[in-house]
């Protein structure tokens, strides 16, 4: 659908009431801002950034909709729906429409803040231990219970090792 | 952890005991955290879940950290526990309200809690009494990094702390002032705070987080920007604009006094009249009653009653705890009388004491 003062596609609905006739009303994100309406609108933080991630996209939709993680199995639709990611890894993944959003979110783009002294030293072991935690996965899945067991011992071993004091 | 105790003490943060006490009711900081090796909670299954739970559990009652943590399963809890926890501040709707295996670890002062498996794995909370921003964010920062010795986070470089919401991701932190501001409300100039604090990119809520309307006139400001700024930047944004609310709202309490004494008087006098007498009370009532004898309190208007005492009510007579309190379930009728019976009772000790 189209913006009903320009061209752009609408992304902004609207159903007015007047003496009891109901009249639709549509534009793009830029026309409706010209016109303020969305001020008037509640703050739904789920729709903005829907909103927001739809925007972002635009054309790539496509491409992006076939987009799935590797690590937890979420598409790229999903997230776009839930406003939520499956797992840190997503951050990657999903970086490139993911960028453009955070910095209409946040109007900042990098960390500046605190910065945790083990997650670095620990990132490789960690990618270990999220790669033998899908192996137990799989595993107790097709009830290869003698494999699950030694997979098990071996996420102990490491998460002990990774514990400093 | 007995919980039923609980409702026999008060939680730190309402001591009215930090500075500024009389308008700023708490200071509170919120860390995210999330395991690295994990899919966030919406994306864990309950087996996951169990395992995460399993994991912190074991870590947060082993960290070397003062007061020590004890935890509790929310799983087999009742509905009203849960809700006891919600009314506290331990423990967010959210996580009260979702399933599978969740949990809380808090010491006994309920200045700091840990929310396991809510929107994120972690969510770290420190609440204190006044406004005290830094001593907030000590506690919270010290207990950060006691846990990160124990816990891989997820974390990256370009982006810091990795949130299951793009609305965290950073610093995680969202950093908060609770604020009395009845004056404000009554001279009609609490519209225009909101606008400014908007513009500069600070959020206003009410007392638990519902709606625009905030019950009792409390206000919560925070901060909704966590990528790009330190946690030190956005504690001290916050930290320079809430001294001018709190003049706005001394002004707006001296014009009271000085141009409407006699209204105010009456207002805080029938607050507190009917409070002492009513025969059945909703929560919602309560709430704006208390308002008032708080700000009579402030005002001098009713002497010799604890500013601490009337803090404690606003909690005390949430539906859980009421219902705690007098050790059995009760529908919402039953409520409002036993709500009025408990403040009757409550503020008629309170007056004879003087």
């Amino acid at each position: 659908m189209k913006c009903q003062s320009c061209e752009q596609s609408a992304t902004v609905h609207l159903t007015e009431i007047v003496n009891g006739k109901k009249k639709e009303k549509h534009f793009c994100q830029d026309c409706a801002q010209k016109l303020e309406l969305l001020k008037q609108q509640e703050l739904n933080l789920t729709a903005i950034l829907q909103s927001v991630i739809g925007q972002h996209v635009g054309g790539q939709t496509d491409e992006l909709s076939r987009l799935t993680c590797p690590s937890c199995g979420i598409k790229y639709m999903e997230f776009k729906a839930a406003g939520r990611c499956g797992c840190p890894q997503d951050y990657q993944i999903f970086r490139e429409p993911l960028m453009p959003l955070l910095e209409r979110i946040h109007r900042g783009r990098r960390h500046v803040g605190k910065v945790p002294p083990h997650a670095l030293k620990h990132a490789a072991l960690q990618a270990e231990l999220r790669e033998l935690r899908q192996q137990l996965r799989n595993a107790i899945e097709r009830e290869a219970y003698e494999d699950a067991a030694r997979l098990r011992d071996q996420i102990k071993q490491k998460e002990n090792a990774d514990e400093p004091g | 952890m007995n919980l039923d105790s609980l409702t026999e003490q008060s939680g730190e943060w309402l001591r009215a005991s930090g500075p500024e006490a009389d308008i700023v009711i708490s200071c509170r900081i919120r860390l995210a955290r999330n395991l690295s090796s994990f899919p966030f909670t919406n994306r864990a299954s309950t087996h996951q879940k169990a395992e995460i739970e399993q994991y912190l559990k074991g870590r947060l009652e082993k960290i070397d950290f003062e007061p020590r943590l004890e935890y509790v399963n929310l799983a087999p809890l009742s509905a009203l526990d849960r809700q006891l926890l919600v009314e506290r501040q331990l423990i967010s709707r959210e996580l009260a309200n979702s399933e599978g295996p969740r949990g809380v670890a808090f010491a006994g002062s309920e200045i700091i809690s840990v929310m396991v498996n809510e929107e994120d794995h972690v969510r770290m909370q420190v609440i204190r009494s006044g406004f005290t921003l830094d001593e907030a964010w000590q506690d919270a920062d010290r207990l950060d990094d006691k846990l990160e010795e124990k816990v891989p986070y997820a974390f990256n470089e370009e982006l810091g702390y990795l949130t299951a919401c793009p609305t965290n991701v950073g610093t995680g932190m969202r950093a908060s002032v609770m604020l009395h501001l009845p004056a404000l409300v009554l001279t009609k100039q609490i519209e225009k705070v909101f606008r400014a604090l908007q513009k500069i990119n600070l959020a206003v809520r009410g007392l638990y987080g519902e709606g625009s309307r905030a019950s009792g006139d409390f206000y919560q400001i925070s901060n909704q920007v966590t990528l790009g700024k330190s946690e030190t930047t956005i504690i001290n944004e916050i930290r320079d604009v809430v001294p001018n609310i709190i003049n706005y709202e001394r002004q707006a309490r001296q014009a009271l006094t000085r141009e409407n004494h006699a209204q105010v008087l009456d207002r805080v006098r029938r607050a507190f009249g009917v409070l002492k007498n009513a025969a059945m009370m909703t929560s919602e009532e309560t709430m704006d009653l208390l308002s008032s004898v708080r700000l009579g309190v402030n005002l001098g208007l009713i002497d010799d009653i604890d500013i601490f005492k009337v803090n404690e009510l606003f909690i005390h007579t949430q539906p859980a705890h009421l219902q705690k309190l007098l050790g059995r379930q009760l529908d919402s009728e039953e409520r409002n009388t036993e709500r009025a019976r408990f403040l009757r009772n409550r503020l008629r000790e309170m007056d004879s004491l003087n």
